[in-house]
C-alpha cells in the first residue's frame, strides 16, 4: 500500500501534465493524424461542395440533349464528352453527386436513427421484449436484401405510376416525382438499411446495461428512458458511427444499381448508375460514357471507406 | 449443442413462411397480372387462364395451395415461360449463379488470404502499407465500376478475354473477378487482423523458444489459427456473392438467377419470384446457421444454450 501511493508519487512528477481532453476530443486529434481518413474526409467535404452548387459548377444543364454532338468524345467543347442524347457528361457527373450523396446520407440516417433506438431498447429491456424484437430482426435478415427491394421498387414504380392528384398516393407520387424518383428509393433502402445497425446496438446495450454506472445510475432513481439516453447511448454511438460511415457506400450502390437496371430514378435525372448502363451499351465505341460514371461513384465510395477506417481507429484505439 | 442447432432449424421454419408471404403479398399488390399484354386478350380468355392457374381464387386460397404445393416439392409453374415449372427454371438457373459465386470465393480466397498473410508478416513496412491500401481499394470499387473497366481492357483493348455470356471458362474469369475482388479485399483486412492477433500469443513464442523454424512457426502454428475467423465468414461470404450477383450477372449477361428475378418482377411471375426468393432466403439462413455452429467447432471455449 505505502509503496503504491510512493508509486503514484513518483508518477506524478515525471508524466507531464497533458491539456484536459475528452473522448471526442482525443479521438478527432487521432483522426486528424491519419493520413488516409482526412483524405476521405476533404473529398467529402469537396463531394457536398459539389452537390450544393452543382448548377453553378456544371457547364450545362444535365438534361440539355444537343443532338448535332451525341457520342461526341471528350474534348474542348464537353470535356469528358456527350452521351447517346449528346448531354454532357461532366455536368450530369456533377449533378449526380447530389443523388448519391442523398442516398447515402438518408440511408445513414435512417440506418442510425431507427437501427440505433431499436437495438438500444431490445438490449436494454432484455428478457422477452428483447427476444421478441430480435426475432423481427432475424426475419428481416433472412431476406435476400437485393431482392427484396427489387420487389419493393417494382411495386412503388406501378402503384404510383398512375395516380389521382389529391389522394394520399397522388400526393406521395408527386413527392416522388419531384425528387425525380429518388422519394421511393429512400424508403426502399430505410426499410433494409437499420437492420444490421439493430444488432450491433443491442449487443452492446446488453453488455452494458450490466455495468456499474448503469446500476448506480438506477439506484439513485433514474428513470429507464433517462438511463438510456444519458448513460448508455452516448456510450455505444462511437461504434455505432463507425458502422453507418462504413455502410454508406452500400447505400450508394444500392441506388446505383437500381438506377442501372431502371428501377431507380426517372430519366433524365442524373444517377451515376444510369450514366453507367446507358453507356455501357456503347462500350465498343465509347467507352469514356461508362467509365467515367464508375469513376465517380468508386471515388466517392472510397472517400467514406477512408473515413470509416480512420473513423474506427480513432473511437476504438484498441483494433489498431 | 444438439439443442440449440435444433432450436435454430425450427426457427427455420417461421422465418421462411412469413419471408414467403411478404413476398406473395408484395408480388400481388403490385397492379397488373400476368397475363396483361400490350393487345389486350378477350375477356374469357383472360377468365380461362386466370382459373387454370387458381388465380381467381381468394388471395388467402391462392396461397395456401401455394404451400401445400412447395411442401410437395412443386414450386409451381411459370406464368411467362408456359412450357417450365419454377422447378425447371431453378433448375437451369440456378446452378450458374452458383458457380459464379463458388469462382467469385475462390478468387477471393486465393487473393485476400495471401494478401492479408503478408500484410501482417511484415507489419507497419511498406509492404503491408501497400497491400492494405490495395485491400481498401478493392473494398471501395464497385462491380459497376469494376465490371466495365475490366471488360473494356481485356475484352475490349487487349482481346484476351470475351465481352458477356457464359459457357466456357473464359468467359467466367471476369465475372469472377468482378465479384470477387471485393470480398478478397475484405479478407486480406479479416486474414491480417487474426493474423496480427495470433502471432503475440504465448504459444508461438513457445514455438520460436523451442527453436522451430520461423517458416514452420508461420505456417503451422500461426496461420491454422489465423484462419479460423477467415474460415468462419466464407459460408456467408458464399451466400452473399450468390444472391447478390444480380449486378455482376446484369453487367456480363450472364443467365442466372438473379438476372432471370429482375425479369420475372416485371413480367408478374408470381411462383418465379416467390420461388427464388425462398430459395435465396434457404441459402442465406443455412450460411448464419453454419458459421454459429462452425465457430463452436472450431473453438471449444464457445457454448450455446
Amino acid at each position: 500500500m505505502e509503496s503504491k501511493e510512493k508509486n503514484n508519487a513518483s508518477n506524478k512528477v515525471i508524466i507531464p501534465e497533458r491539456p484536459e481532453t475528452n473522448l471526442w476530443r482525443d479521438a478527432f486529434r487521432r483522426l486528424y493524424k491519419n493520413k488516409m481518413s482526412v483524405i476521405g474526409g476533404i473529398i467529402i467535404i469537396i463531394l457536398l461542395f459539389i452537390s450544393i452548387f452543382a448548377p453553378y459548377i456544371a457547364p450545362n444543364h444535365y438534361a440539355d440533349g444537343d443532338f448535332m454532338h451525341n457520342y461526341e468524345k471528350p474534348g474542348d467543347k464537353y470535356l469528358l464528352g456527350a452521351d447517346f442524347m449528346g448531354r454532357d457528361v461532366l455536368s450530369r457527373i456533377i449533378y449526380g453527386t447530389r443523388i448519391s450523396l442523398s442516398v447515402g446520407i438518408v440511408g445513414a440516417l435512417t440506418s442510425f436513427i431507427i437501427g440505433v433506438m431499436y437495438g438500444l431498447i431490445s438490449g436494454y429491456y432484455g428478457g422477452k421484449v428483447d427476444n421478441i424484437m430480435m426475432r423481427i430482426v432475424d426475419i428481416m435478415y433472412g431476406f435476400p436484401t437485393l431482392l427484396l427491394i427489387i420487389l419493393m421498387m417494382v411495386l412503388f414504380k406501378s402503384t404510383f405510376a398512375v395516380t389521382t392528384p389529391g389522394t394520399f398516393v397522388g400526393t406521395l407520387s408527386a413527392i416522388d416525382k419531384s425528387f425525380g424518383g429518388l422519394f421511393f428509393i429512400f424508403i426502399g433502402i430505410g426499410i433494409t438499411a437499420w437492420i444490421g445497425m439493430a444488432r450491433i446496438a443491442r449487443g452492446m446495450a446488453l453488455s452494458l446495461r450490466e455495468k456499474e454506472f448503469v446500476e448506480a445510475a438506477r439506484a439513485t432513481g433514474n428513470s429507464n428512458f433517462k438511463i438510456m439516453m444519458k448513460h448508455i447511448l452516448p456510450n455505444l454511438i462511437g461504434p455505432c458511427i463507425v458502422t453507418v460511415t462504413l455502410q454508406i457506400p452500400r447505400y450508394i450502390t444500392f441506388e446505383a444499381f437500381l438506377s442501372f437496371i431502371g428501377l431507380g430514378v426517372n430519366p433524365p435525372t442524373p444517377s451515376w448508375g444510369m450514366m453507367i448502363s446507358e453507356g455501357y451499351k456503347a462500350i465498343r465505341s465509347n467507352p469514356h460514357l461508362a467509365l467515367y460514371p464508375g469513376l465517380a461513384l468508386a471515388i466517392t465510395m472510397m472517400a467514406f471507406n477512408f473515413l470509416g477506417d480512420g473513423l474506427r481507429d480513432a473511437l476504438d484505439p484498441r483494433m489498431k | 449443442m444438439l439443442n440449440y442447432i435444433i432450436r435454430r432449424v425450427l426457427w427455420a421454419i417461421p422465418v421462411l413462411l412469413i419471408i414467403s408471404l411478404v413476398t406473395f403479398y408484395l408480388g400481388h399488390a403490385i397492379p397488373g397480372g400476368p397475363f396483361d399484354k400490350e393487345k389486350p386478350v378477350p375477356a374469357e380468355i383472360m377468365a380461362n387462364l386466370e382459373s387454370y392457374y387458381g388465380l381467381d381464387d381468394p388471395l388467402w386460397k391462392q396461397y395456401t395451395d401455394y404451400l401445400t404445393n412447395v411442401l410437395h416439392g412443386d414450386f409451381g409453374p411459370s406464368y411467362s415461360s408456359r412450357s417450365r415449372t419454377v422447378n425447371d427454371i431453378i433448375g437451369e438457373h440456378f446452378p450458374v449463379s452458383a458457380v459464379l459465386g463458388i469462382l467469385a470465393v475462390l478468387v477471393a480466397m486465393v487473393v485476400g488470404v495471401p494478401l492479408g498473410m503478408m500484410s501482417a508478416l511484415k507489419q507497419n513496412t511498406s509492404i503491408d502499407y501497400i497491400c492494405m491500401f490495395f485491400a481498401l481499394l478493392g473494398v471501395s470499387v464497385p462491380s459497376m465500376t469494376l465490371g466495365p473497366v475490366l471488360v473494356w481492357f481485356f475484352a475490349l483493348k487487349l482481346h484476351i478475354l470475351p465481352v458477356a455470356r457464359w459457357g466456357t471458362w473464359q468467359q467466367a474469369i471476369l465475372p469472377a473477378f468482378t465479384l470477387g475482388i471485393g470480398s478478397a479485399a475484405l479478407l486480406a483486412r479479416l486474414t491480417r487482423a487474426s493474423m496480427l492477433q495470433v502471432i503475440r500469443e504465448d504459444y508461438i513464442r513457445t514455438a520460436r523458444a523451442k527453436g522451430v523454424s520461423e517458416k514452420n512457426v508461420t505456417v503451422h502454428h500461426a496461420l491454422k489459427n489465423a484462419l479460423i475467423p477467415v474460415v468462419t465468414v466464407i459460408g456467408p461470404l458464399f451466400a452473399a456473392l450468390v444472391t447478390g450477383s444480380l449486378i455482376v450477372e446484369q453487367i456480363f449477361a450472364i443467365p442466372g438467377c438473379g438476372k432471370y428475378f429482375v425479369t420475372s418482377v416485371t413480367n408478374r411471375d408470381y411462383p418465379v419470384v416467390l420461388g427464388i426468393m425462398l430459395l435465396y432466403a434457404l441459402i442465406i439462413i443455412i450460411a448464419n446457421l453454419l458459421v454459429d455452429i462452425t465457430y463452436s467447432w472450431i473453438d471449444p471455449r464457445i457454448r450455446y444454450s
